[in-house]
């Protein structure tokens, strides 16, 4: 993938990378969401959601805490669905490698956020006196920067992402040496546990939830028996 | 648009469109030294050009210090201290008294929205769009459910946050009791929970694909995978040790 091929996607990523904290938090920035839209801009959105459902399933274990820190999905989603959707379709590898890419860069997203935070506190600090002061061009300033830098930094891991891993996949995909079966199985395991274990700790203060969820099972088990 | 005014003040309309769009951006600046303070201050801006002496007036000058300063909150729920602190600062309550009402106010509009929004609405709408998957949804259907369930409550949230502040002022404290805030987790949790049962074992088919199913080994081999990382809980990342076992499995597959 050239630069001039990224640079779409990583304009992408720089939007869906802000959703996440800055603007708008309308939760764009979702895996379900970002791998579906770069699914659609490599021209193959059936991918983009395959991947989507996934890489959303695993984001139930990360809830975006305030200060604690998390991957962040904005920008590896579109990285996921981007380089899912280019793949060729039935190759075995091309979901487990593009799936590792994609858990890779929320893994090196989240930590350029954590820098981001420490900048913009930097850049408080050097401005303090003036908003103390009540200045609101300093005010101004530090939070429309910070946005900026939010930006910048979705579209900076996007585009690194796309060069690195994008070359990185192909290589794998070209390769790969287990069955389309066992490659398979292998990411619906990954995310059937990592998604239940997420939610077991999410909701299991909740009175009778377990009933809820049995009842669920037996909707499933309803529909299997009737289609 | 520097209107001096008097206490009991009524806002123009734009000026709450103003607040309220700017509460969306209200984590522009999020910094580790004061939280989301410097976003409330830049929420709360427009409203304060209409303290007496206009923008950049001594008053106004000396609110937007007070109000950029460390605070916490979560975002959804932000607008509920956004207004109350506006209509504090415009009726002249007294500096001091705002201050500690800052203080008594940050720590349950975090740990309230946290439960209710990043605790359950998030995986409730999460698990709909999954479940649309798995029913054999189209891009659009699981992107547009999603987005749409989703912002319903988001969009909605934060006007009622804004509007509530904005009316009750610094007797905005009995909002928090609102059914919706304090019960709502746990009609969500059970809704997710019953969503969960169909949509995750529909969405893993259709994953999986037409020649593989869901077999006996994947289903044993999830449930005891889901029983030990529930044990640890607090202990273990699933996503990381999701990112190792995936790592371990490329290598096999590229190696052999």
């Amino acid at each position: 993938m050239s630069l001039i091929e990224a640079l779409p996607i990583a304009l992408l990523g720089a939007l869906l990378g802000l959703d996440v904290v800055s603007f708008p938090q309308a939760m764009i920035s979702r895996p379900v969401v970002a791998a579906t839209l770069a699914g659609a801009f490599i021209g193959h959105p059936p991918a983009g959601l395959l991947i989507g459902v996934v890489l959303e399933m695993i984001a139930l274990d990360t809830l975006p805490f305030g200060a604690s820190r998390y991957p962040e999905w904005g920008s590896a989603g579109v990285v996921g669905g981007a380089l899912f959707g280019a793949q060729p379709h039935g190759m075995p590898g091309a979901l487990p490698a593009c799936l590792l890419a994609a858990l890779l860069t929320a893994s090196i997203s989240g930590w350029s956020m954590v820098v981001l935070r420490r900048l913009i506190a930097i850049r408080l600090e050097q401005t303090r006196d003036r908003i103390e002061e009540g200045s609101r061009n300093a005010l101004l300033s530090l939070h429309l920067s910070g946005m900026s830098m939010d930006l910048l930094r979705g579209g900076l891991v996007t585009i690194t992402a796309m060069m690195i891993f994008a070359p990185l996949v192909r290589a794998i995909v070209a390769i790969w040496g287990s069955d389309s079966a066992p490659s398979r199985a292998v990411v619906v395991v990954i995310a059937a546990i990592v998604a239940g274990a997420a939610l077991w700790k999410v909701f299991h203060s909740v009175r009778h939830v377990l009933w809820f969820f049995l009842a669920g099972l037996l909707v499933w088990v309803g529909l299997l028996v009737t289609r | 648009m520097t209107a001096p005014t008097s206490p009991g003040v009524d806002l123009p309309m734009r000026v709450k469109f103003a607040m309220y769009f700017r509460l969306l951006a209200m984590q522009g600046s999020w910094n580790y030294e004061t939280l989301n303070g410097t976003g409330i201050g830049f929420t709360m801006e427009p409203a304060l050009r209409y303290l007496p002496g206009g923008l950049d007036g001594p008053a106004y000058r000396a609110a937007l210090a007070r109000e950029s300063r460390y605070f916490n909150a979560h975002p959804y729920l932000a607008g509920i201290a956004v207004g109350a602190l506006v209509r504090a600062e415009l009726d002249g309550v007294e500096p001091a008294r705002i201050e500690r009402f800052r203080t008594a106010l940050a720590g349950p509009l975090g740990s309230v929205g946290d439960r209710l929004v990043w605790a359950s609405w998030l995986p409730f709408c999460s698990l709909v769009a999954i479940g649309v998957y798995g029913a054999g949804g189209s891009p659009m259907g699981v992107v547009g459910t999603f987005l749409l369930l989703y912002n319903a409550g988001h969009i909605l949230l934060r006007a009622w946050g804004l509007r509530i502040g904005l009316s009750r002022g610094l007797n905005v404290a009995s909002a928090l009791g609102n059914p919706v805030l304090r019960q709502g987790r746990m009609g969500i949790g059970c809704a997710a929970a019953l969503v969960a049962g169909a949509a995750l074992p529909l969405a893993l088919q259709r994953v999986a694909g037409p020649g593989l199913g869901l077999v006996g080994g994947i289903i044993g081999a999830a449930l005891i995978g889901i029983l030990l990382l529930a044990r640890l809980r607090e202990h273990a990342e699933g996503w990381r040790i999701a990112l190792g076992v995936l790592a371990i499995f490329v290598l096999y597959s590229v190696l052999t």
